[in-house]
């Protein structure tokens, strides 16, 4: 990790490092409040570890010149590392608060156990420890191979990869401390909120920067999806945190926003969080994986632009269909409806395209899980865009909001789209970065899928009916006029399907551990014959060279 | 800036220039003479060589 620095970047990286120990430090003496105290704690050794790291590798051997030769992939090996790590004990901690649900006394009493502190350790986890970590690992991999410019320096993208990640461990912990801003899918405080955005601005530049030393005029699409998810992610991380904290030396911190303003702000972010993190950028990585993979370039590149323009201009309407029937204006949530309606053409083309691409390649399908990975992706993606747009309707709405319904809706998502293109990705990156023939076991590739598809199934069936059911007893009336159903009673009606959930959720968790298993195998496994994608060394291409065969 | 401005605005203004862009994103992506660059990346991706161009950037 250090090796591969130039002196100059040593100094910069204890610099830094310095730098971020002394906030610690500062956070820990002007703490009144146990959080930021123990924030600044974290912060403090995070700063003292990587600079021993950096210290005790100080007067290694600078990287020759000829490390220009090849790319840097460092970040992009630990970028999937990082990620299978969150994913573990963040699916973990999903589905003990799925069981918590079925079973209330598995929060043993305990404060930090309690479904309110562990659900946002669960979604920050999923969504930001294991998504974000894929992103910024494939974003730098797929950057470099579109625009075949080396990453512009060693040093920043071990910024951005590990400052995220302390940003994370910082979310997390502050989470079971009790933390939160209240704001869905924005729950850190203001400290962690200014951190990220130091982070993320470093993360465009290097985009920037790579692809001003592009070899080809044209940017490859995936690149404009990985671009649009940084940089709208900036506006909307910025715009929602917009707050002032109580003092310096407290955690909490009052939002800019107040009463129906401070939910459309919030719902414009979390909508546009799951436009521009959860679609656009995991769209980035469809367009290049699944091609590749596949061996055929994408069915349309026109069909993907026109798509691209469509998704991030009517994404950012889109987020008043969270606040049907609130105090926010009619009209602001019929224009929510509509853009949401209108979402499908371009949620479609981009799935459609996908699948196209796929045809004269289905026998590849049917023999390879992890181009099947990403198959049953872009089938995920077509259903859950069309169901949100259906349930963005607001008649529908006012049966499905409040209820599992949305749980469902969200883990289509999350499981099936989301997840499976990233495993897809990993499966086809790992061999790739570790430079081997192919992955350890196709076999387990093979059980992953099957868990990782059984484990969604179970999942969005249990949530459809629950949802469904608890929807329609919160409006069932009878001959009086009145209530059919307590609350409570539908309560109880739920309780098989939150069983079922809890064991959806179990075989995900379970595909995760193989997949584990078989990422460390691969890597660890140094006798396999190199990858000649990835030979080493620079080789003469030769004319009319034969279609890539992707690793496996 | 009350909510009849906002709505006024944005049943104006907004309509025209999604208008205008859905128009430019077409006459872009449809461009004749764009379509080579647009197959060139296409295929690009699946280029057998794995490193980093040593030359000039493009401009």
């Amino acid at each position: 990790m250090i090796a591969q620095l130039t002196k100059y970047e040593r100094q910069l990286a204890l610099i830094i490092l310095v730098a971020v120990s002394v906030c610690g430090l500062a956070m820990v003496a002007v703490a009144q409040d146990n959080v930021l105290g123990v924030h600044g704690a974290i912060v403090l050794l995070a700063g003292i570890l990587g600079a021993f790291g950096v210290i005790s590798s100080y007067y290694d051997p600078e990287p020759g010149d000829d490390r220009l030769e090849r790319y840097f992939d460092d970040p992009s090996r630990m970028g999937i590392i990082l990620a299978m790590v969150w994913l573990v004990p963040a699916l973990f901690v999903g589905d003990w608060i799925a069981w918590q649900l079925a079973y209330p006394d598995l929060t043993f009493d305990a404060a930090w156990s309690s479904f309110g502190r562990l659900r946002p350790v669960h979604t920050s986890g999923v969504i930001f420890g294991f998504g974000g970590n894929a992103l910024i690992a494939t974003s730098f991999y797929v950057l470099q191979r579109t625009t075949r410019a080396r990453l512009p320096d060693q040093l920043s993208p071990w910024f951005v990869l590990l400052g995220y990640n302390l940003f994370c461990v910082i979310a997390a912990t502050g989470y079971l401390m009790g933390v939160t801003q209240s704001k869905e899918y924005a729950e850190p405080e203001w400290y962690a909120d200014i951190w990220l955005v130091i982070v993320w601005v470093t993360y465009f530049i290097i985009y920037l920067r790579t692809l001003v030393r592009r070899k080809e005029p044209h940017i490859y699409v995936s690149n404009w999806y990985y671009m649009a998810f940084i940089l709208v992610v900036a506006i909307l991380h910025i715009v929602n945190n917009l707050a002032i904290p109580v003092s310096l030396g407290h955690a909490k911190s009052y939002s800019a926003f107040s009463g129906v303003q401070d939910a459309m702000t919030q719902w414009w972010y979390g909508h546009n969080a799951v436009a521009f993190f959860l679609t656009a950028g995991f769209l980035g990585m469809m367009y290049y994986y699944l091609p590749v993979r596949a061996g055929r370039p994408i069915f349309s590149y026109r069909l993907s632009i026109i798509s691209f323009w469509g998704i991030t201009f009517m994404y950012m309407w889109a987020g008043s269909h969270h606040l049907h029937y609130t105090a926010l204006p009619q009209w602001v949530q019929t224009l929510g409806m509509t853009f949401s309606v209108m979402l499908l053409v371009p949620s479609w083309a981009s799935a459609g395209n996908a699948l196209l691409t796929l045809n004269g390649a289905w026998h590849k399908v049917r023999d390879d899980a992890t181009l099947r990975f990403m198959m049953v992706a872009a089938v995920f993606y077509g259903l859950v865009t069309f169901e949100g747009s259906f349930m963005a309707i607001r008649s529908v709405n006012s049966l499905s909001h409040y209820t599992d319904w949305t749980v469902g809706h969200v883990h289509v998502g999350a499981l099936g789209w989301v997840a499976m293109i990233t495993f897809g990705a990993i499966y086809a990156s790992v061999p790739w970065l570790w430079k081997r023939e192919r992955m350890y076991s196709a076999r387990l590739v093979e059980v992953h899928f099957w868990l990782a598809l059984a484990g969604t199934v179970i999942y969005v069936f249990a949530m459809w009916n629950s949802g469904i059911i608890q929807g329609l007893m919160w409006r069932t009336y009878n001959e009086s006029g009145t209530l059919a159903y307590s609350f409570v009673e539908s309560v109880v009606a739920m309780h098989p399907y939150y069983i079922a959930r809890a064991i959806g959720g179990l075989f995900f968790l379970i595909g995760a551990l193989v997949a584990c298993y078989n990422i460390w195998m691969t890597i660890r496994t140094a006798d396999q014959p190199a990858d000649q994608r990835l030979a080493d060394r620079p080789v003469p291409a030769l004319a009319g060279a034969t279609a890539p065969q992707p690793a496996e | 800036m009350d909510n009849d401005f906002v709505v006024w605005f944005s049943k104006s203004f907004g309509l025209f220039y999604l208008i205008a862009l859905s128009i430019g994103v077409l006459v872009y992506a449809f461009w004749p003479s764009n379509k080579k660059h647009f197959d060139e990346a296409a295929q690009s991706i699946l280029d057998h060589e794995d490193k980093p161009h040593r030359d000039q950037p493009w401009r």
